[in-house]
C-alpha cells in the first residue's frame, strides 16, 4: 500500500509535482501512466525518500520510508537500470544490498535464478545489456521480498521476450497479493499489464480509476462496417441518431450503434455486409483526450473550479495550499468522469 | 551471454515465494515474516562489501602505498649520498624520521583519491540511489562509508607509514644517521603518519559528498594539500610563518616531525588542527548530504 497525500514537489519555479493524492492498494498491478515529463518519476523518488516532496507525504505499508526498519524487505524498486556500480559483479551488487537489510546470502542466488542471471552473477554489471542491466535491477527489488514493489519504466530497452518476461513477473507478483506500482508513458504497455490506473499529466492527477473505466470514461466505442454497399449504407446510418465517419480505408465508423442494430439496418435493406465488428477504443485514445485536455487547460489559465464533487480524498489537502484547478468546463467532455467508485476523478478535488 | 529464453518463459514469481513460510498475515492478508530492523552494523558491513569489490579501492591503495614507499626510500637514498657535501646546519637539522615518511606527503594524494571515488563513484554510476533505498537514513550510510573508509585506511596508512619508517632507516643506517623506534617522538610520528593518512581520507570523502563529482573534488583535494602551501609560501613574515603553520598539509604533517621547528606547530597540535578541518568538513558533508535530493 502506497498512500500519497498532497504530494508536491517544485524544483525552483517548475512544479515537477503538483499536489498529488492518490493510494496504491494491493492485489492487482496499478499502473502510472503520463508523458514524459509529467512527474512519474519525481513522485516515484519521492515514495522512497530520494527527493524531499516540497508539501504534503508518502507513505509505504503506514510509514515514510525512512522510517522503515527494513526498506528492501517491505519495498523494491526499479528506479533506474544500472544504477549500479559497473565495477561490481551482480553477485556482489546483490550481496552488499542483501546485507545492508540483514537478508541471508542465499537470497542472492535465489534471485538470479528468478531473473536469469545466474550465469552472469561473476560479470562485471559495466557489460552488461540494457536488458541485462534491467534484470539485475529487478533482481535487487526482489531481493527482501517486499510487499511493494515500485517499477520506473520497466520495459524500456527491452526487447520483446524480455518485455513478455516482465509483464508475467508484475502480473504473477500482483497475484501474490503485493501492491505493484508501475510507470510507463506507452499506453500500450499499461493496456497489457495494468488492472488500475493512476494518470498523471503536467505533475496533476488526471485519473484514478480502472483501466476499463478509463477507457470507457474518456473514449467512445464504435461499430467498425465495411460493404461494397457504402454509397447506400451511409445515409441510410445516418438517418438514425448514429454518428457515421468514413475511415481513410473506406469503412465506416458509426457511433452510438451497437452491431445489431446496424446490421438489421442493412439486412431491411438488401444492403451487403463484409464487416461488421464492435471497436472497442483503446487505452491510447483515451489517453490522448484527457492529456488534451491539461494541455488546453494549463494554456487557458487559472479556470474556475466547480462545485466540490469529490469523496473523502478532499480532506486530505494540506491546509493552505491553493486548491487544485480542475479542468475548466469548457475543455470537459461532457462524457468525462468522476468515474471511480471511490470519487476519484481528482483533477478537481477542492 | 544473456539470459536465456528458457528464463523468459518461465512463470516468474516462485522463486520469489520460497521464503515466505515463516509468517504472520499482514493487513492486505499476505504472509509476512517479522524481521529484526536492519542496524548501523549492517550498514557497515555493506559498505565493507562496496569497497572491497572495487577495483579502484586496490589501485588507489596500491599506488599509495608504491608512491610513499618508493619516494621515502628514494629521498632517503638522494639524502645519504649528499651527506657528506652537506654544512653542519644542515646535518644537525636532519629529522631521520620525518626524511623517512617524507613520501607521505605525495602518496596522500591516491590516498585522498580512493576517500573521493568511494563516494563520488556511487553519484557517478547511479548508485548513490540504489544505496539510499537500501539504507534511507542517510546519517547511519554516510556514518558507515565513513567508518569502513577510515578503518581500511587506518590499516594501509599504518602499514604504508611503518614500512617506509624502516625501509628507509635501513638506508640511513649506513652513514648511523637513523632512529630507532625507541628514540623521543619516533614511535609517534610513524603511527601519526597512518592518522595523517586517514584523516585525508576522510576529509576527501567530505569534499567528494558535497561536490558530488570526482574531478571536482579531487582538484579540490590537490589544491588544498598541495596548492595552498604554495600561495603560503608567498605570504611575507610572521604572517607567512602563521599561515603556514595551520594549513592542512603544514598543520597535519607536523606529527611526523621529532624536532622542533619554527616552520610548523608541534605534532599534536597540528594533526588537532587537522582533525578540525577534517571534522568540519565531514559535519557540512552530512548536513547536505541529508538535505539534498539524490
Amino acid at each position: 500500500m502506497i498512500e500519497a497525500r498532497g504530494l508536491t514537489k517544485r524544483f525552483g519555479e517548475k512544479t515537477a509535482v503538483d499536489d498529488v493524492t492518490f493510494t496504491v492498494r494491493p492485489g492487482h498491478v496499478t499502473g502510472f501512466l503520463g508523458p514524459n515529463g509529467a512527474g512519474k518519476s519525481t513522485t516515484m523518488r519521492m515514495i522512497l525518500g530520494l527527493d524531499r516532496p516540497t508539501a504534503g507525504t508518502v507513505t509505504v505499508a503506514g510509514v515514510r520510508y525512512s522510517g522503515l526498519g527494513t526498506p528492501l524487505r517491505e519495498v523494491g524498486a526499479l528506479l533506474d537500470a544500472k544504477a549500479m556500480h559497473g565495477g561490481r559483479t551482480a553477485h556482489n551488487h546483490l550481496l552488499l544490498l542483501a546485507r545492508s537489510n540483514g537478508i541471508p546470502a542465499r537470497r542472492v542466488d535465489e534471485v538470479l535464478d528468478l531473473v536469469g542471471l545466474r550465469s552472469v552473477a561473476r560479470k562485471h554489471a559495466r557489460g552488461f545489456s540494457m536488458g541485462m542491466g534491467q534484470r539485475l535491477g529487478i533482481a535487487a527489488a526482489l531481493l527482501g521480498d517486499p510487499a511493494v514493489l515500485m517499477f520506473d519504466e520497466p520495459v524500456n530497452g527491452l526487447d520483446p521476450e524480455g518485455i513478455l518476461w516482465i509483464r508475467t513477473l508484475m502480473r504473477s507478483l500482483a497475484a501474490e497479493g503485493r501492491t505493484v506500482f508501475v510507470s510507463s508513458h506507452l499506453m500500450s504497455e499499461m493496456a497489457q499489464t495494468a488492472e488500475h490506473l493512476v494518470v498523471i499529466g503536467r505533475g496533476r492527477i488526471l485519473a484514478d480509476t480502472s483501466v476499463r473505466e478509463f477507457i470507457a470514461a474518456n473514449a467512445t466505442s464504435h461499430v467498425r462496417v465495411r460493404s461494397p454497399q457504402l454509397g447506400e449504407l451511409g445515409p441510410l446510418l445516418a438517418r438514425r441518431d448514429w454518428r457515421v465517419e468514413v475511415d481513410p480505408d473506406g469503412s465506416l465508423r458509426v457511433y452510438g450503434a451497437d452491431p445489431a442494430a446496424v446490421g438489421d439496418v442493412a439486412a431491411d435493406h438488401g444492403v451487403r455486409l463484409h464487416e461488421l465488428s464492435p471497436v472497442q477504443p483503446s487505452l491510447e485514445e483515451a489517453f490522448m483526450r484527457l492529456t488534451g485536455d491539461t494541455v488546453e487547460y494549463h494554456a487557458g489559465g487559472r479556470p474556475v473550479p466547480p462545485a466540490p464533487e469529490a469523496g473523502p480524498v478532499s480532506t486530505a489537502r494540506e491546509g493552505g495550499a491553493p486548491p487544485a484547478a480542475p479542468p475548466p468546463p469548457e475543455a470537459s467532455s461532457p462524457d468525462l468522469p468522476p468515474t471511480a467508485p471511490d470519487g476519484t476523478w481528482r483533477g478537481g478535488d477542492a | 551471454m544473456t539470459a536465456g529464453p528458457e528464463d523468459a518463459g518461465r512463470p516468474p514469481g516462485e522463486g520469489a515465494s520460497t521464503h515466505r513460510d515463516v509468517a504472520a498475515e499482514d493487513g492486505a492478508g499476505r504472509k509476512r515474516a517479522e524481521h529484526r530492523p536492519a542496524s548501523f552494523a549492517d550498514a557497515v558491513a555493506a559498505e565493507w562489501i562496496k569497497i572491497r569489490t572495487v577495483r579502484s579501492t586496490f589501485w588507489t591503495l596500491l599506488a599509495g602505498l608504491v608512491v610513499t614507499i618508493g619516494l621515502s626510500c628514494l629521498l632517503a637514498w638522494v639524502f645519504v649520498s649528499a651527506y657528506d657535501r652537506l654544512g653542519a646546519r644542515d646535518r644537525l637539522r636532519f629529522d631521520p624520521t620525518a626524511y623517512g615518511l617524507a613520501g607521505i606527503n605525495f602518496g596522500m594524494v591516491a590516498f585522498g583519491v580512493l576517500g573521493v571515488l568511494v563516494v563520488t563513484g556511487e553519484y557517478a554510476t547511479g548508485m548513490i540511489r540504489t544505496s539510499l533505498t537500501a539504507v534511507p537514513r542517510r546519517g547511519r550510510l554516510f556514518a558507515a562509508k565513513a567508518l569502513v573508509l577510515g578503518g581500511v585506511v587506518l590499516v594501509v596508512g599504518e602499514i604504508v607509514s611503518f614500512a617506509a619508517y624502516f625501509l628507509s632507516q635501513l638506508i640511513f643506517a649506513d652513514r648511523h644517521l637513523d632512529a630507532g623506534l625507541g628514540e623521543d617522538g619516533v614511535l609517534r610520528a610513524v603511527i601519526g603518519g597512518g592518522l595523517y593518512l586517514t584523516l585525508i581520507a576522510l576529509l576527501a570523502l567530505a569534499i567528494g559528498t558535497l561536490l558530488r563529482h570526482t574531478a571536482g573534488a579531487v582538484t579540490t583535494v590537490l589544491g588544498l594539500l598541495f596548492v595552498l602551501p604554495i600561495i603560503g609560501s608567498f605570504l611575507p613574515g610572521d604572517l607567512g610563518r602563521t599561515v603556514r603553520k595551520v594549513l592542512p598539509a603544514g598543520a597535519g604533517g607536523a606529527i611526523m616531525n621529532t624536532r622542533p621547528s619554527e616552520e610548523s606547530l608541534s605534532p599534536w597540535a597540528g594533526l588537532g588542527v587537522f582533525t578540525l578541518y577534517t571534522v568540519v568538513l565531514l559535519v557540512a558533508a552530512l548536513l547536505a548530504f541529508q538535505r539534498r535530493d539524490a
